[in-house]
Order: C-alpha cells, then sequence, then structure tokens
C-alpha cells in the first residue's frame, strides 16, 4: 500500500504538539517557525540549556529540508505545494522534545542518506566531534549554502541516535521521515 | 580605511571591524540559510586590512546562535586572522559563550584546535 501522508501527518499531531506545519519550506517560513518557537520555549519556563538545544536542533533541521528539498512531478506532487516539507514539534516531557522533519526524495538519494546517517549514529561523542572538524576544514559550501554537517552538528547537540525511515510513495519516491529527540 | 558596521538582524549578527584600532566585533546570531554572501565581505575587508594592520588585533566573537552554514565561514574569518596573526599584527580571539552554554564553549574549542591563533574563552556570568 502506498503511504498516505495526510494519514503521517496526523499521527504526528498526537501529544503535546508545539508546532505543526506542512507545505512550502521557504526563508521566511523558517524565521516566522523560530519566532513562534523561540516564544513558545520561553513561555513553558525550560532550562536555557534545553531551549538553546531544540533552537539549534530547528535552524538545522528547517534548513536541511530548505537546501535539499527537490521538485517533483506533479503526478508524485499530487495536491502537495512546491518545496513540500512536514515539520512536528512535539514536547514529550517537560525539557524533553522531539523534532520531526519529513520530505520527498527520489531512490536514488536513499543509499546516500542512509550511508550518512547510519555512519552518524555508529560513532561515539569523540568521533561524532572528529567527523564534524574534518567536514568543518576540509568541504566546501555549495552554492546553496549546505555544508554537509547539519546532521553531523544535530547529533552532536542532542547526544540522541537519529531515527529514520523511507516510505515509499509512487514508483522511484519515498517519502523521508527523521526524528530526532532533544533531552 | 573605511570601517564595517552591520546591524545585527534575527538571522545575522552585528559586525563592527575597526581598521584604526584593530578591534573587530561580531555579537548575536549567525543563522542565515546562505551564510555565503554575508561573510564574503567580511573576508576581504580582512584581506585589505592585513596590508594595513595595526600592531595588535582583537576579536570579540560574541554569538547566541549559529548554524553549520556558518560555520564555514566563520572558519574562513579566521583563516584570514591566522595570516595576519603570521604577518605583522599580533591576533587574539576573544571566544564568549553564556553561562552553561556548554555547546558554545565547545564550538569555540573546534576552533582553536583548528586555527593558529591564540583564543581566549569567556563565560558570560548573568
Amino acid at each position: 500500500m502506498s503511504f498516505d501522508i495526510n494519514e503521517y501527518y496526523k499521527q504526528l499531531n498526537e501529544g503535546e504538539v508545539l508546532l505543526a506545519y506542512k507545505g512550502s519550506i521557504t526563508s521566511d517560513l523558517i524565521s516566522n517557525v523560530l519566532e513562534v518557537v523561540e516564544e513558545k520555549l520561553e513561555d513553558l519556563s525550560e532550562t536555557s540549556k534545553i531551549r538553546k538545544k531544540v533552537y539549534n536542533v530547528l535552524v538545522e533541521s528547517l534548513q536541511n529540508l530548505y537546501h535539499h528539498i527537490d521538485d517533483f512531478p506533479d503526478a508524485v506532487k499530487g495536491d502537495m505545494e512546491s518545496k513540500f516539507g512536514v515539520l512536528v514539534i512535539t514536547r514529550i516531557d517537560p525539557n524533553v522534545y522531539r523534532i520531526t522533519t519529513g520530505n520527498i526524495v527520489t531512490s536514488g538519494k536513499i543509499k546516500f542518506l542512509k550511508d550518512k546517517i547510519d555512519k552518524i549514529n555508529s560513532l561515539s561523542k569523540e568521533e561524532l566531534k572528529d567527523m564534524y572538524k574534518f567536514i568543518l576544514n576540509h568541504q566546501k559550501l555549495s552554492a546553496k549554502g549546505g555544508g554537509g554537517l547539519g546532521l553531523v552538528d544535530i547529533a552532536r547537540k542532542t547526544g540522541n541516535k537519529l531515527d529514520y525511515s523511507f516510505e515509499s510513495m509512487t514508483s522511484g519516491y519515498y517519502f523521508f521521515n527523521l526524528d530526532v529527540k532533544i533531552s | 580605511m573605511e570601517p564595517i558596521i552591520i546591524d545585527g538582524t534575527a538571522k545575522t549578527p552585528t559586525v563592527k571591524f575597526d581598521a584604526s584600532t584593530g578591534v573587530m566585533e561580531i555579537k548575536g546570531r549567525s543563522i542565515p540559510e546562505n551564510s555565503i554572501e554575508f561573510y564574503k565581505p567580511l573576508v576581504d575587508w580582512l584581506d585589505e586590512y592585513s596590508n594595513s594592520s595595526v600592531e595588535k588585533t582583537m576579536v570579540n566573537v560574541q554569538l547566541e546562535y549559529f548554524n553549520t552554514s556558518s560555520s564555514k565561514c566563520i572558519l574562513d574569518v579566521f583563516k584570514k586572522l591566522e595570516a595576519i596573526n603570521k604577518g605583522g599584527s599580533e591576533v587574539l580571539i576573544n571566544w564568549y559563550y553564556e553561562e552553561d552554554d556548554e555547546d558554545m564553549l565547545e564550538a569555540g574549542e573546534d576552533y582553536e584546535s583548528i586555527i593558529r591563533v591564540p583564543f581566549k574563552m569567556i563565560e558570560i556570568v548573568e
């Protein structure tokens, strides 16, 4: 059975949701989301440590989407907007958050993403630091400003494993779901 | 040389680079989607400054947040400072971080281990 984005989104909207969005991921959207979430985190009087971590991970998650979302043929997109992505921030417990992002990828990208995330998940704190420093010092920024550091940074800052899945949509296209826990 | 004075925004930091005093400041948030546009003029300015630098160059970096796109550009700025330090001016980078912000301290230490310029880690206590 083919993956149902609306059903998936509905399921994500359970628990204490701080913010849920599906649609175009633009620079303005990122600014708005950051502003709203920053205010909400202050209202919840979380520790400054958690507030900063959530904010940082949110910036990287959104900008990962922004840099990597491609546009797809209408047959795949259906009624989805261009640059379509999903973002849901859930408060699991006081000072514990989950940031879920989702976007469509071609099957050709799965191996690259899977290898990268599995590699990151296999590394210790020290090894992640070394990987971060190596990429920082040796890899050039892409024309769009992405640097291949976002996921490594997220793993370093959260200290948690990155949880992901690829759900089959129509032939050749998958929905890439990434769950990051901050605690 | 004309100084650089840029007001901060929600996504970009306040910048003050003054060639006559040798004091440079980057302060606030640096989280633009594409940071090259923002940092290129700063790197170019430092390139020019390296030809007429004063005896001591002091660089104050006080960032609340920065994204990974900025982290590479900040490294480019520091690499220029490394060259200036090798040349005519003694450079010191003051890296400020808020109390309990271990991530920001660690980020400073990452740079310190890559760049051959003296760093001073300064904790801001509220």
